[in-house]
């Protein structure tokens, strides 16, 4: 391994033992996501009763919203709580003060949000399989497309959680959990854009995961593949994840410079 | 004062300032090859954020700093890999164990063969009972052990500790400075010290920096500073410095 590679590595390690040594932590990893899928599942499985033949596409739109959304949501956490958990354990001083670059850091953080995601997302997955014959695959191939642009989603949001804890200290944390949720209403989660207020449909189209969504329903309800829609969640997450890039380069540095990266805390 | 090659740590004009606050004060001074430099004063004269410069968490308002040949305003990575920093009041994951953050450092240090080098420092530090232990179960004293190897993972050619027998009995805190000495006897590492325990400083240190809201108000060797003010441990020569009570009665020494 080159000394990248290892630092990377032992980062991971750290997070992975913390795992192995914490049931509760692995237990919360897939409590949320399997919660939300029977929630959902049933409510469908209701929906289904009592409409008609043509409430399959709009159901399987819901469970598959229901699927993403949590691809996105875990990508997100996973790699904020990361980051909150060397807060927590008080050894950012220790680990800035080794050789570890701040990009290092950075694909560290985002290799623990995706094994995370998978620990959470794939029980969901298989649940939605097996309860409610919801497979998430009769997507297609396409569904690499939406895997990878909800992670990159998600990745962008935490590295922007992140940059205000180092400028908030721990005050911001509450932000790993809440501030997806707040974007969710805009994402089209659920239901077409068309659907929101014309007031709030630029939110809409700036995100996105609004784009992912909407590709979705159009593979599930035309079977079609709108690439367009792709090709703008691909350029907008392109956007988001340079100006976050930015912004966690200039807080990183203004920690520096209020030394905030020793002393980081409430 | 022109940097040379022996020195491990080259500090001229360092100034920090938080807003009104003037934390470091133009402070400059050489730390040689395999000596042991002490930063003393009281609380808030600056010792714990000189050594946040040093280690390149914090960006000094002015000055320079070199560290083992690297400016660490510029190429800071090249010389963290090669120093090493321990102080009681920045943790080790609590629920790993001792093994698991050593072996966490030896990669973030990318340190070969890294499961030698833990069964080397447990033998040597007396950690062998602690391995399989999590971190946050141990004792104080056997805490600071365990940071002392994490700080000792790399074989660092320079070693910053702030305080590191704070908290420790007699015998575990005489236990660490023993083997602090015999470390850089054996292998020329310099080190800087930030302490308030004086006989500590005596004894460890080859030079001293006295340090008073963030400025250097009087260095030299800890025997020098017993000369020059007239008594006899080091506690007394803080207290007189704190208390403004009196001043040495020569010019303090260029170096370190």
């Amino acid at each position: 391994m080159t000394g990248s590679a290892r630092r990377i590595w032992g980062l991971m390690f750290r997070h992975l033992a913390l795992y192995r040594r914490s049931w509760p932590r692995l237990l919360e990893l897939v409590y949320w996501p399997i919660l939300g899928i029977c929630i959902w599942g049933f409510t469908t499985r209701f929906l289904a009763g009592r409409m008609g033949a043509g409430a399959a596409v709009a159901i399987s739109g819901l469970m598959g919203g229901v699927l993403l959304w949590e691809v996105c949501l875990r990508s997100q956490m996973g790699m904020a709580v990361s980051f909150l958990e060397e807060l927590w354990s008080r050894n950012l001083g220790h680990v800035f003060v080794s050789p570890l670059r701040p990009w290092e850091l950075v694909t560290a953080l985002i290799g623990m949000s995706f094994i995370r995601m998978l620990i959470g997302v794939v029980p969901a997955i298989v649940l939605a399989w097996g309860l409610y014959a919801f497979n998430l695959f009769a997507l297609g191939p396409v569904l690499v497309l939406f895997l990878i642009n909800l992670m990159v989603m998600g990745w962008w949001v935490a590295l922007g959680v992140v940059s205000l804890v180092l400028r908030h200290g721990a005050g911001a944390e509450p932000l790993a959990w809440s501030v997806l949720f707040g974007m969710m209403p805009f994402s089209a989660v659920y239901y077409p854009i068309s659907v929101l207020p014309m007031a709030v449909r630029p939110i809409a189209l700036v995100l996105p995961s609004s784009h992912v969504f909407e590709g979705m329903r159009g593979v599930l309800s035309e079977n079609t593949i709108h690439w367009r829609e792709l090709g703008w969640a691909f350029g907008l997450n392109v956007v988001w994840l340079s100006l976050a890039t930015a912004l966690f380069a200039w807080q990183f540095r203004e920690a520096r410079v209020r030394g905030a990266l020793l002393s980081i805390g409430e | 004062m022109n940097g040379i090659a022996n020195h491990v740590i080259e500090v001229q004009g360092l100034t920090k300032r938080y807003g009104d606050i003037l934390a470091v004060d133009d402070l400059s001074f050489f730390a040689p090859v395999g000596g042991t430099v002490g930063l003393l004063g009281g609380n808030g004269a600056g010792k714990t954020t000189t050594i946040a410069m040093l280690l390149g968490l914090l960006l000094p308002t002015a000055g320079s700093i070199c560290v083992l040949g690297h400016d660490m305003l510029r190429d800071r990575f090249a010389a963290l890999a090669r120093m090493n920093f321990s102080s009681p009041y920045v943790s080790l994951p609590q629920r790993l164990t001792v093994r698991e953050n050593l072996r966490v450092y030896g990669h973030l240090y990318n340190v070969r063969d890294t499961d030698r080098r833990i069964a080397q420092l447990a033998d040597e530090l007396d950690l062998g009972d602690l391995l399989d232990r999590p971190a946050g179960q141990l004792s104080a004293g056997q805490k600071t052990r365990v940071a002392l190897a994490k700080s000792l993972i790399n074989r660092p050619e320079l070693l910053l500790l702030d305080e590191p027998t704070a908290s420790l009995d007699p015998d575990t805190g005489d236990l660490v400075r023993t083997w602090l000495e015999r470390y850089r006897a054996e292998t020329g590492c310099a080190i800087l010290l930030a302490s308030h325990n004086m006989a500590e400083v005596e004894r460890l240190c080859s030079h001293v920096l006295m340090l008073k809201k963030g400025r250097v108000v009087d260095r030299g060797s800890p025997q020098d500073l017993l000369d020059r003010y007239g008594r006899d441990d080091l506690e007394e020569v803080f207290l007189d410095i704190a208390r403004d009570r009196r001043t040495g009665s020569t010019q303090p020494a260029a170096v370190a």
